[in-house]
């Protein structure tokens, strides 16, 4: 199936999201579509999938012109779309989300569709079970089930929007089998939305960039990163620099730390962060690093051993003492627990403003906000509410709500979802912080970051927490295997003698 | 002796727990779908109001109880009408119209109050009424008792075994998803309020017809606000909800045991009234608490986990919010 895109535009108010787009994506190939944070790459996927009316153009399928009213209309037409953050049912269980509203029978055949996950579920190698309740399932998981519900409806053409975002460098692998599969094999088309080059570059065939709405330019295989950086950004980028800074006394030591959730549990954890040094936190989801973070935060019950910041015990002490002490923590989920939605960037900072007066003097809360506005580079106004604003810029307010003069910061994931430019900006600010000697914590999935920020490495494999390792002696190989939970010969080695 | 007295008590329990039932099947349903209805106390007090007036005056208990489901129906309308489609906040909304049914029932039904009317007929089931212990519980009543039963287990059937079922758990749970695949989020919300509430007023007609005769002021006190913490107490599931129903008339029918025991004579009447209440946010209190957390943190996980997923239910990921197509 041909798809055909002719001059697509999409507005929102003074916005020109798609202005113009044109691209044409062949059967039986994987089509990048490629471009930095608010490019307009979603905008035109949810256009071409159903869940948006463009403002002008064509959609053809197979030279025929099309209009979806509805995503169902154009998973009929044989288009599906896989979001970023796939739109399943998560108290639900795994069948019964395949099974919703897949036809339009009084009784689901879940018989049949049991048969048909299995199946399904065998040609690409998805071990998925039937009875697990989706919410308990990893991104990748659920991507998985996802894809598979859109092939069992009879997709021939597959939107995947920045999916790699999120899963685990195995499920990523399995990942671009898949597609390769799907494309090559079953002559189905593929369209990879991504803000990452490397991942582009090793699976697409054709790419399409995307740059403020419109078409920055064309590529095919085999591609010249430094041609699509330019395409992206309209520049090439300078690579990530990262001063030496000498490093301190210890600002956080933790010994034999125990917490636990019903779920799982961290034993025996011990580590010492020296100030100005950066710590990597690294592991598949859910295998603990979470928890120990949180607990160096304040924010989890701690059943035993220490946790001592600044020479200070604060163990068991509430998450205002660790306030006190300089610690701050920047969670993963910026709109849920980080900011607060329906305020304005004026009212966050002046939220923040601890000693201010009874009498909130708006007029130089504005000032203020105006001025972090303009030292962050956030692309908003003062009475811009937070939820309006991309990923990107909400990590920037983030960073400018932060005080300055802390201890240790500590951050889940501070780069999710943002393109090169936005992460660089983001760990230039952090690591200038290092010069006022914070240490700085970070969780992490992008194992090429956690080795190019981080000094040491700490690996959490289902709740136990290994030896960190020293980044520069440390590969991308190495560190797979660890998350993975398989040691390397040298690590075994070195246990066995200690 | 013993056994007589407990299958008679039974039996009036399930009897006097059957509004509770279906108000508290009524609101799941509604919420299942994503809608909180909180204008259930009022609604149940104006649908009894009407289901007596209108039995009343026509002679026909049949009619009184269509009257009633009507009158149930058409303030989930408002609900829906005000949360789906003007998009105000379900909350306030349910609650000026809990306040406002109660209120008007009071107004309107004046005429009524205190006057003998008919009442819904006694009607055994042959055969079924005739097993020892059960039957006399269970099949020695009337048909809202039955209805009451049809509503827990229609409503259990349709929700875990069918397709629309699924579909209105899905529009409940993430609108949004639901949507892409096609389902006319708005509509299937309208459909199940408005269905829900039809149930809360065959509750309410249950209570004038059926379970406490007649119309008098603030007649049906209070169940609305209990059927409400119960769909909570019972996790969004028809059968644990309907357990919970059954609990609370469990409490209520020890209450009065308990206060014609001499032991209890000074005891003020109000305590072993006002207790059930109490007792329910009691039993809430401590499924939610974190001692919970820590008693199951014991177990072993999937027994925890088991547990867990049975004693509490996490409400629909959709509830109260309203969905707006982008």
């Amino acid at each position: 199936m041909k798809v055909e895109l002719v001059e697509i535009k999409k507005y929102f108010g003074p916005v020109r999201a798609n202005d113009g787009v044109s691209m044409t994506v062949e059967p039986g190939t994987i089509h990048g579509l490629l471009g930095e944070n608010g490019a307009g790459k979603t905008t035109l996927m949810k256009c071409l999938s159903g869940y948006l009316h463009p403002d002008g153009g064509k959609i053809l399928i197979d030279g025929r012109p099309v209009a979806f009213a509805s995503p169902a209309e154009a998973i009929g037409h044989g288009i599906g779309m896989l979001h970023q953050d796939p739109l399943d049912f998560p108290q639900m269980r795994v069948l019964d989300n395949f099974l919703l509203a897949f036809d339009d029978r009084l009784m689901p055949d879940r018989r049949e569709g049991l048969r048909l996950l299995r199946e399904l579920g065998r040609r690409f190698h998805f071990d998925l079970d039937p009875d697990a309740e989706v919410g308990r399932l990893t991104v990748g998981e659920r991507q998985q089930l996802e894809i598979l519900r859109l092939l069992a409806l009879g997709a021939r053409v597959i939107i995947l929007d920045e999916p790699t975002t999120g899963i685990s460098a195995p499920q990523k692998a399995q990942l671009f089998e898949t597609l390769r599969l799907l494309a090559e094999e079953e002559g189905r088309s593929v369209i990879f939305v991504s803000h990452k080059l490397e991942e582009v570059e090793t699976l697409c065939d054709r790419v399409t960039v995307l740059r403020q709405g419109k078409v920055a330019g064309e590529a095919e295989k085999p591609f010249s990163v430094d041609r699509l950086v330019e395409m992206m950004f309209g520049r090439s980028l300078p690579p990530p620099t990262r001063p030496p800074v000498p490093l301190g006394p210890p600002v956080l030591e933790v010994e034999d730390l125990t917490v636990a959730s019903y779920r799982l549990a961290v034993e025996g954890a011990s580590l010492e962060v020296r100030a100005g040094e950066v710590i990597g936190l690294a592991g598949l989801e859910g295998s603990g690093q979470r928890l120990f973070m949180r607990a160096c935060a304040g924010l989890e019950r701690v059943t035993a051993g220490r946790i001592v910041v600044d020479g200070r015990d604060l163990t068991g002490a509430p998450y205002r003492r660790f306030l006190e002490a300089g610690v701050a923590y920047l969670p993963a989920g910026r709109l849920e627990e980080g900011l607060i939605p329906g305020l304005t960037l004026t009212e966050h900072f002046a939220l923040v403003e601890r000693e201010g007066p009874f009498l909130i003097d708006w007029k130089a809360a504005r000032e203020q906000a105006l001025e972090r506005i303009r030292h962050y580079n956030i692309v908003g106004r003062p009475e811009t509410t937070v939820e309006a604003l991309s990923g990107g810029n909400q990590q920037r307010v983030l960073l400018a709500l932060l005080p300055h003069g802390l201890r240790l910061l500590l951050l889940e994931h501070p780069t999710r979802g943002l393109d090169v430019e936005s992460a660089n900006w983001v760990w230039q600010q952090l690591l200038a912080r290092r010069e006022e000697g914070t240490a700085i914590l970070f969780i992490s999935a992008d194992l090429d970051e956690l080795l190019e920020r981080a000094d040491r490495i700490v690996v959490f494999f289902a709740g136990r927490m290994m030896e960190p390792l020293v980044a520069e002696q440390t590969t991308v190989e190495q560190l797979g295997y660890l998350i993975g939970g398989k040691t390397t010969k040298t690590q075994r080695a070195r246990r066995f003698s200690l | 002796m013993e056994i007589e007295f407990l299958v008679q008590t039974l039996s009036s329990l399930v009897a006097a727990a059957s509004p509770v039932v279906l108000a508290s099947i009524g609101e799941t349903i509604s919420e299942k779908s994503g809608v909180i209805n909180l204008s259930l106390d009022g609604s149940i007090a104006l649908s009894a109001m009407t289901g007596f007036a209108v039995a009343f005056t026509t002679g026909s208990v049949w009619l009184g109880m269509l009257a009633a489901m009507a009158v149930g129906a058409l303030m989930a309308l408002v609900v829906a009408f005000a949360s789906i489609t003007l998009r105000l906040e379900q909350v306030a909304v349910g609650f000026v119209l809990a306040m406002l049914g109660l209120e008007l029932a009071d107004f309107l039904g004046n005429p009524f109050v205190r006057k003998p009317g008919p009442s819904v007929p006694h009607w055994p089931i042959p055969y079924l009424s005739e097993v020892p212990i059960l039957g006399p519980i269970l099949f020695d009543q009337n048909l809202v008792v039955y209805l009451s039963f049809l509503a827990v287990v229609v409503t259990w059937w349709w929700i875990y075994k069918t397709q629309p079922g699924l579909k209105l758990q899905g529009v409940g749970e993430r609108p949004e998803s639901a949507f892409a695949r096609g389902v006319n989020v708005n509509r299937l919300r309208y459909i199940y309020t408005v269905v829900g509430g039809a149930l809360v007023g065959l509750a309410g007609a249950s209570y004038s017809l059926s379970i406490k005769l007649g119309w008098s002021h603030r007649h049906t006190f209070g169940i609305g606000w209990i059927a409400l913490a119960i769909v909570i107490f019972g996790g969004w599931d028809p059968w644990r909800v309907a357990a919970g129903s059954y609990l609370f008339g469990l409490l209520k029918a020890l209450g009065s045991i308990l206060q014609r025991n001499p032991a209890f004579a000074n005891v003020p009447t109000q305590i072993f009234s006002s207790a059930p209440f109490a007792l329910m946010i009691f039993a809430l209190l401590l499924i939610s608490s974190e001692g919970v957390d820590r008693l199951l943190a014991l177990l072993p996980p999937r027994v925890a986990r088991r547990i867990d997923r049975a004693i509490r239910g996490r409400p629909p990921g959709g509830l109260g919010r309203p969905f707006v197509q982008e």
